[in-house]
């Protein structure tokens, strides 16, 4: 392609707090619509707000986390339009002085560090939902109130991004960041993570930015990926044929996968922000900054980084594990309890752990299979051999029982006694002459069949190493 | 003496001494209402059932020697922008026409607890907006000292209700004078307390910034009595203040005359009446007489409040006033509607009247983009400066005194047509709402033509008790608030 892609990136993170941001009602997601509501979150008349701390200091967490300059002095501003899922008509938003402004994000893109610039991040008010009768022709909609009035963070960055991949990767890190300092649950099934993106194109080498496009409604990363797509294609054929690209706001439609002209710049709304004279201006103290930082655990971009250091795992393992807080939480209890085998203990939890958790679609904080249960079972691993742990393993997720508790019920120790499997050794070879005889004349398959008969006898519990030393010992002598 | 002319203090002695029954109060006092509110139209709303409700349970409380409320068996009158579970809150407006809020605003509440009687809901000029009261959408109130004569604006009902007798003691809004203008019209007490003495949780809000609860009261005693009950802090109003409150009542004729009164020269020039200039000089002689020093000053920058005001009550009440969309409650057009833009058009036009659609106009130009820094934000300014000339004049006055308006109450009709000249009618008012320090309105003369004439008292921050006592100083050798208007 001759062109560059500019992008930008807002997210809409909802808060995770139990009240509303400005009154008391539960930010509850799925009940009943409009039974979440109160004459504030009505916006009756003569209601006034008052502003919920948990959801200023979340704010604070994640500009913090963000690496912004923290505002000393806040406030709040009305930002005014007219929407049926507005109560107020207006939103009570930050505009003039937000919590937090030049902040960044570090990505990683094909192994490459890339720094993705934080405009500012702010804290507003959520709108509630329009519900459109499924009925053809029906001339009405419905409003759900239920989320009016939750509190959202909005993250607005620099047009700093320039692929696919990037994008990719910047809403990847922000999700976790998110996540990892519990400001938000980022279900964007949920609708708790939502996006805007803005997409200009221009030829490369050009210093001058293209005609940007501003697309709404982006629920998800994979509509955010697809808009991406949608729009350097559209833009970039209307460049090629030497149209202009329009500068203006559109919408996607996620079913068919196409954006819609939503309004034109000169259609543009005037928000006509000004401070909100029902709030009070917040002051933000290097105390209260501080406090605030001491609730920030180790982010994902370091402790991915510590996990290399300090476990010898892989790069790519580290990642898989710190993507994830609590898998990670639970990779470092296993490490701590066992003292040994990081790199095995990373290689369960990649590989079983995450397999069960995704196949029962369930998080590691409520697998039945707790760390401790999980060490036990490493430990007791050379005892049994590998096939029978992961048999084990799948035992423990059934029960809840032990890997110890299983093997001694099952007796499953693996014979190691090298008297007792030479007798056996033997008498396999005395069943099994013709294969005897195939190893001799060098065909190693036979091997296999031999050692496959004796776990058959053993029910599996020959130590595997074992049997071929004895096999091939008996056999060589044989053969001499 | 009749009943409903004596003040709520009083009659409040009486019930506790059960020398007359709260229901007895309140059946006396119905039948002067049904007598007199026809002439004054004083009220939107009439809660005759649930003032006797309340009546029979403070007589039950006092026969059985129970402990009762600051303002028990008091007939209390709400101005209608003041939200009442039950009882409608229209604002005198058609898009509220028909709203029975689900809550009580913070005052009501506090009143209810200490046993005052809700009589009804009182007239206002339309969301508060107005200095004459004909800007109601519902009717035009009187004034009671001659009917041709607008009560004031915008709390014009729980005046000219004041002082008819029709009810013992009122609660308004003022915004930029519209407690303390329509009582210097009407000849009563009215005092707005300091920006976040009183919260407003459930006042509908005109201008939010601006905007505070006020008392409507027949002498300064009462003022005192009702602000006791609504000021402190409310964990619902995030700008109402937690500076504690002081005692307004028990040392209230307990006040030094040795007073440094400040006297702006803004506020005596063009403009003023000249009957009106001369009642409030004599008023400032009788503090002279009792030990005051006046003290002339200048407030320089007050000749830019009422453009200031304009600028900033049309921004707060074009926002405000948004909410008012016909999606959750309130007016619905009758006309179909072909999509949510025509729904929203056809509310407000139906809904608003004209001086509420000017400032939502106005409102909506200077917020608009590429105007803001030139109108918002300087009157912004300005307004910092207004509060650095009184921050500056407190520093050498205990008060300072002025007219509360420049003239006596106008004709009905007489200045409707003009919006420039009725807004003018605020200027002596305006600045203690930008600068949102208390003010206090007693009546100090009347016109030739018999129109009473108020005196204004403003104080500093939360200083209420002081010009309280200021007010009483004055009143205890006057006898302007006892004169009765002929109700005929």
């Amino acid at each position: 392609m001759k062109y560059e892609v500019v992008m930008g990136l807002e997210t809409h993170a909802e808060l995770d707090t139990e009240s509303k941001l400005f009154c008391g009602c539960s930010t509850k997601f799925g009940s009943e619509p409009n039974t979440q509501t109160c004459p504030v979150c009505l916006g009756l008349p003569g209601v006034l707000p008052v502003m919920n701390k948990k959801a200023f200091e979340h704010s604070l967490k994640a500009a913090l986390s963000l690496s912004c300059e923290i505002s000393e002095f806040t406030n709040f501003d009305r930002k005014s339009y007219y929407y049926p899922d507005l109560p107020k008509n207006y939103q009570t938003s930050q505009n003039y002085f937000n919590i937090g402004n030049n902040g960044y994000v570090d990505i990683v893109v094909k192994g490459k560090e890339k720094r993705i610039d934080i405009h500012n991040v702010h804290l507003e008010e959520e709108a509630g939902k329009l519900v459109h009768p499924e009925t053809s022709g029906a001339n009405y909609s419905l409003v759900d109130f239920n989320r009016a009035g939750v509190p959202l963070l909005e993250i607005v960055t620099q047009p700093d991004m320039r692929s696919v991949e990037e994008v990719e990767s910047y809403m990847q890190t922000l999700r976790n960041i998110l996540l990892y300092i519990g400001v938000s649950d980022c279900k964007m099934q949920e609708g708790s993570l939502r996006f805007e993106a803005s997409i200009s194109l221009r030829e490369k080498g050009s210093n001058v930015l293209g005609n940007r496009v501003e697309i709404k409604n982006l629920n998800s990363m994979k509509a955010v990926l697809k808009v991406i797509a949608y729009e350097i294609s559209r833009q970039s054929s209307l460049l090629d044929k030497g149209e202009d690209v329009l500068m203006e706001t559109r919408l996607w439609d996620d079913v068919d996968s196409v954006s819609r002209r939503m309004r034109s710049k000169e259609e543009a709304h005037d928000y006509r922000y000004f401070p909100e004279p029902d709030l009070v201006p917040v002051w933000i103290d290097q105390e209260w900054i501080d406090e605030t930082r001491t609730t920030i655990p180790e982010l994902p971009v370091s402790k991915r980084q510590r996990f290399v250091n300090e476990y010898t795992i892989s790069d790519y393992d580290a990642g898989i594990l710190t993507d994830d807080k609590l898998l990670a939480d639970y990779f470092e209890e296993c490490v701590g309890l066992s003292q040994d085998s990081p790199k095995e203990l990373s290689n369960w939890i990649i590989n079983d752990v995450l397999r069960e958790l995704n196949e029962r679609k369930t998080n590691v904080q409520d697998f039945i299979v707790s760390p401790k249960m999980l060490v036990d079972l490493v430990k007791i691993k050379p005892a049994i051999g590998s096939s029978i742990a992961k048999d084990v393993f799948v035992e423990m997720i059934n029960t809840g029982k032990t890997a110890p508790s299983i093997v001694k019920e099952k007796s499953l120790t693996q014979m190691g006694d090298v008297s007792e499997l030479n007798d056996i050794v033997a008498k396999v070879i005395d069943e099994n002459p013709k294969a005897a005889e195939d190893y001799g004349k060098g065909k190693k398959s036979a091997l296999t069949f031999l050692i496959g008969q004796t776990m058959k006898v053993t029910k599996g519990k020959a130590n595997p190493k074992i049997l071929t030393e004895i096999f091939k010992e008996k056999l060589s002598a044989g053969s001499k | 003496m009749l009943s409903h002319e004596l003040s709520a203090n009083q009659i409040k002695e009486k019930i506790i001494k059960r020398e007359i029954t709260a229901q007895e109060v309140i059946e006396e006092l119905f039948e002067w209402i049904n007598l007199k509110e026809p002439l004054i139209k004083a009220y939107l709303c009439l809660d005759r059932d649930g003032a006797f409700l309340k009546a029979k349970e403070v007589d039950k409380k006092l026969d059985n020697g129970d402990k009762v409320g600051l303002l028990a068996g008091v007939p209390v009158a709400l101005k209608d922008n003041i939200c009442t579970v039950g009882i409608k809150t229209t604002c005198a407006s058609k898009i509220l026409e028909d709203f029975i809020p689900p809550y009580d605003a913070f005052v009501v509440k506090r009143i209810k607890e200490e046993d005052a009687i809700i009589i009804g809901k009182t007239n206002l000029d339309e969301f508060a907006m107005g200095s004459s009261n004909e800007n109601s959408a519902f009717h035009v109130t009187r004034n009671p000292w001659n009917t041709d004569c607008i009560p004031g604006g915008s709390g014009g009902g729980s005046a000219a209700a004041v002082t008819a007798d029709t009810v013992f003691m009122a609660l308004g809004s003022d915004t930029g004078g519209s407690v303390r203008q329509p009582s210097a019209f009407c000849g009563n007490v009215g005092c707005k307390p300091t920006y976040g003495r009183v919260s407003r949780y459930g006042l509908v809000a005109f201008a939010s910034s601006l905007d505070q609860i006020g008392s409507v009261t027949k002498d300064v005693y009462d003022a005192a009595l009702l602000l006791q009950v609504v000021s402190g802090h409310d964990g619902f109003d995030s700008t109402s203040a937690t500076v504690g409150v002081p005692d307004y009542i028990s040392d209230i004729n307990n006040v030094d005359g040795n007073l440094k009164i400040g006297v702006p020269k803004e506020f005596f020039g063009e403009g003023l009446d000249s009957e009106v200039g001369s009642a409030v000089m004599n008023a400032l002689e009788i503090y002279k007489k009792n030990g005051a020093e006046l003290i002339d000053l200048s407030l320089p920058h007050c000749g830019y409040a009422v453009a200031t005001y304009y600028i900033i009550a049309t921004a707060e009440a074009s926002s405000n006033l948004a909410r008012y969309d016909g999606v959750r409650y309130g007016h619905r057009s009758q006309l179909s509607e072909d999509n949510i833009i025509d729904m929203y058009s056809r509310v407000r036009a139906e809904g608003f009247g004209s001086e509420v659609k000017r400032r939502i106009l106005l409102g909506n130009y200077v917020l608009s983009s590429g105007f803001y820094e030139d109108y918002y934000l300087k009157a912004s300014k300005v307004r910092n400066l207004i509060r650095n000339d009184f921050e500056d004049a407190f520093k050498k006055v205990d008060c300072i005194i002025s007219p509360t308006c420049p003239t006596p109450a106008f004709r009905i009709g007489e200045k409707i047509t003009d919006p420039l000249q009725m807004y003018l009618s605020d200027i002596y008012t305006i600045p203690a709402n930008l600068v949102g320090i208390p003010g206090i309105s007693v009546p100090c003369g009347f016109t030739n033509t018999g129109l009473p004439i108020g005196m204004q008292i403003l104080g500093k921050h939360f200083d209420e008790r002081k010009i309280l006592k200021v007010a009483k100083l004055f009143e205890n050798g006057t006898d302007f608030h006892l004169k009765k208007p002929e109700l005929n």
